[in-house]
């Protein structure tokens, strides 16, 4: 489970969140809405533990772990992972070795990449060039082999072409536990029961709504969680109404 | 031949323009000789180790030729390719006439005293050649390797790809680990004719208060091809080197690659030039480099003397655990129609790189380790797989210094 009891950021010298009490159950997936600049890509960050984002108040716990003052690599070990909007290019580093750093175990890299249609990347730098839908398929290969237990997605859409858009949606739903295949013998609703993964999702679109059922939905405005209910319903008001107005209701 | 004695002789004290000035007397040229060594597997434990280190396979299994020389002496050579031909510098002279006609033609005598004491006290080094049309696809392994202390060792070595040949070669320069200080001066001369291939790969493991001058030119004709790769990344006290090539045939082309690690108190200064003197000629120089407390001048001077050339210089320093690095990348086109440029950079590692893989699990250390690696591993076209693996074991070694 992770917990945020009144969290408040700096970021340099500015205010970039303020007052956010947050609780994803162990099992459950948030999806986080939000106009440009309201503060969604620097609560992700802190939930990663990245140290610019400096926590001036409250705390941020995981599984019970008080991880507030846990360094970055700390956090990704006990089980936290983030797929990135605009990662870095790393010159030297081939993205089949990135992936074999993010693996905890061995596992089969090529298998892995050849799901998300990815084999022919392996052997370039990560990142180097890629365009912004294979940013995204590359994010995710990495953070399928890590396999953390609290999944971070920072608009995993932006720039993936329409055929790519189900590939990776899916992608998302099995990493989340999300899926429908139920070839393991399993009911759906034993499937559902046992699920241990979290996620916390940031869209603009909300095509991900297409591939999972979101346990609910968050608007982050100003800095500040302004709404917090069913996902599909925040996205059709944000829709017909716009972000101002759609939090309104909350304020 | 005494022409080149007498022009040595006046340059015995001059200055070389870059790298500290080295007092030659500090240095001996006097040690016992070395018994010739019919399997490799003979020598001292020890040395065997230093050398594998720099490079060498001891089997010689997959290599086409190798020669080792220790100290003044030739204790090693081992030919396993018709078409190669691979004797020692000495030998040569005394048996091929022709050989006047490459010997202190590329590199003159009278550059500055380190040219001067090898034109008057050679040791030995060798010859490699490639005979026309052959293509030797293994590489060809050298050593040239110091033994005594305070050692000078003078070397001159000779390689020729002749029409249409391939040749790969890797030349491993090493100390013995007793070694605390000594002077290597070698002079090499590069002559890659048409439509010929020739990749050098060096790879420098010295002591840490060794001392190195090389000299070295060398001259491409049409459609021929010069990849010259230069790897230190342990300690040493001074290396200073400004290979030249000159592209004298249409569509010849030359690579330099030079991947260098610093170590504090250290000085490395490295160049790099080519002059593309006829057109359709392409040249392309790269370093990567790595202060690591040491002090590290990475030069690169491109020179475009005909139009329709075509040339790229890219010097890439990281100022890490302290230490200097100076990036001097110089263009001159001397005629309209050339198309040059250059990159430099000089910086650290960027944060966000290191978060990057710390979030994916890895520690600071770990992180800074993979970057740094990253940065050092250039991909090099057309280098066979044995020597790209020998350029990745090196730096797989050094990853513990820096």
């Amino acid at each position: 489970m992770l917990q945020i009891e009144d969290l408040q950021v700096k970021l340099g010298e500015k205010e970039v969140l303020r007052h956010i009490n947050l609780e994803i159950k162990t099992g459950e997936t948030h999806v986080l809405f939000g106009p440009n600049g309201s503060g969604k890509t620097s609560l992700l960050m802190t939930i990663m533990g990245y140290p610019q984002y400096k926590v001036t108040k409250g705390r941020i716990y995981f599984n019970g772990q008080d991880i507030t003052e846990l360094p970055i690599s700390e956090r990704a070990k006990i089980g936290i992972g983030m797929s990135y909007q605009r990662p870095p290019t790393i010159k030297g580093i081939k993205t089949a070795h990135m992936v074999e750093m993010c693996a905890k175990k061995e596992c089969d890299i090529k298998a892995m990449a050849e799901k998300l249609n990815f084999t022919d990347f392996l052997d370039r730098d990560i990142n180097d060039g890629f365009s912004g839908g294979e940013i995204k398929r590359s994010e995710l290969l990495q953070l399928m082999a890590q396999d953390p237990q609290l999944l971070l997605f920072d608009e995993p859409e932006s720039g993936v072409d329409m055929e790519n858009m189900s590939l990776v949606g899916n992608t998302i739903a099995k990493m989340l536990e999300h899926d429908l295949d139920t070839s393991n013998g399993r009911t759906l609703k034993e499937k559902k029961a046992s699920r241990r993964k979290m996620g916390l999702i940031i869209t603009h679109t909300g095509f991900i709504l297409d591939y999972i059922t979101a346990d609910k939905g968050l608007v982050l405005y100003e800095g500040e969680l302004a709404c917090s209910t069913n996902a599909i319903e925040i996205f059709k008001c944000i829709n017909k109404v716009g972000y101002k107005e759609c939090v309104r209701c909350s304020m | 031949m005494l022409d080149v004695k007498a022009k040595a002789k006046e340059a015995k004290d001059k200055k070389a323009k870059f790298g500290i000035d080295i007092d030659l007397n500090e240095f001996s040229s006097e040690t016992e000789s070395k018994e010739y060594l019919e399997d490799l597997n003979a020598m001292p434990q020890d040395d065997k180790e230093r050398i594998i280190m720099a490079g060498v396979d001891i089997s010689e299994k997959d290599r086409a030729g190798t020669f080792i020389q220790e100290d003044t002496d030739v204790v090693h050579i081992g030919l396993k390719q018709e078409g190669l031909e691979l004797i020692s510098i000495k030998d040569a002279l005394d048996r091929y006439d022709w050989l006047q006609d490459y010997y202190w033609k590329m590199v003159a005598p009278d550059i500055d005293k380190y040219t001067a004491e090898v034109a008057t006290n050679l040791h030995n080094g060798y010859l490699i050649r490639a005979l026309p049309g052959k293509k030797v696809l293994f590489p060809v392994q050298s050593c040239l390797y110091i033994k005594k202390d305070r050692m000078n060792q003078n070397v001159h070595n000779i390689v020729i790809a002749e029409e249409d040949s391939e040749i790969h070669i890797i030349t491993g320069c090493a100390t013995s680990s007793h070694v605390t200080t000594g002077l290597h001066i070698g002079v090499t001369e590069f002559y890659v004719k048409k439509n010929a291939k020739l990749s050098y790969t060096m790879i420098h493991l010295w002591g840490k208060d060794v001392m190195v001058r090389t000299r070295s030119a060398g001259t491409v004709d049409k459609g021929g091809l010069f990849l010259n790769n230069y790897i230190c990344l342990s300690p040493v006290k001074s290396v200073q080197a400004y290979p030249t090539t000159y592209l004298k045939g249409k569509g010849a082309t030359a690579r330099y690659y030079t991947i260098l690690a610093g170590s504090p108190g250290g000085e490395m200064d490295i160049g790099g030039r080519v002059v593309l003197q006829e057109t359709d000629t392409h040249a392309e120089i790269i370093s990567r480099t790595i202060t690591n407390g040491g002090n590290i001048a990475a030069r690169g001077d491109l020179i475009g003397e005909v139009p329709g050339v075509k040339a790229h210089l890219e010097c890439s320093g990281l100022i890490l655990n302290g230490g200097t690095m100076h990036a001097v990348p110089e263009l001159t086109g001397k005629t309209e129609g050339v198309e040059m440029s250059h990159e430099a950079s000089v910086g650290k590692i960027a944060q966000d790189e290191i978060l990057y893989l710390m979030s994916r699990g890895l520690s600071e250390d770990e992180a800074v380790s993979a970057i740094v690696r990253g940065f050092l591993n250039v991909d090099i076209p057309d280098l066979p797989a044995e020597l790209k693996a020998e350029i990745d074991h090196a730096i797989e070694l050094s990853k513990n210094g820096l």
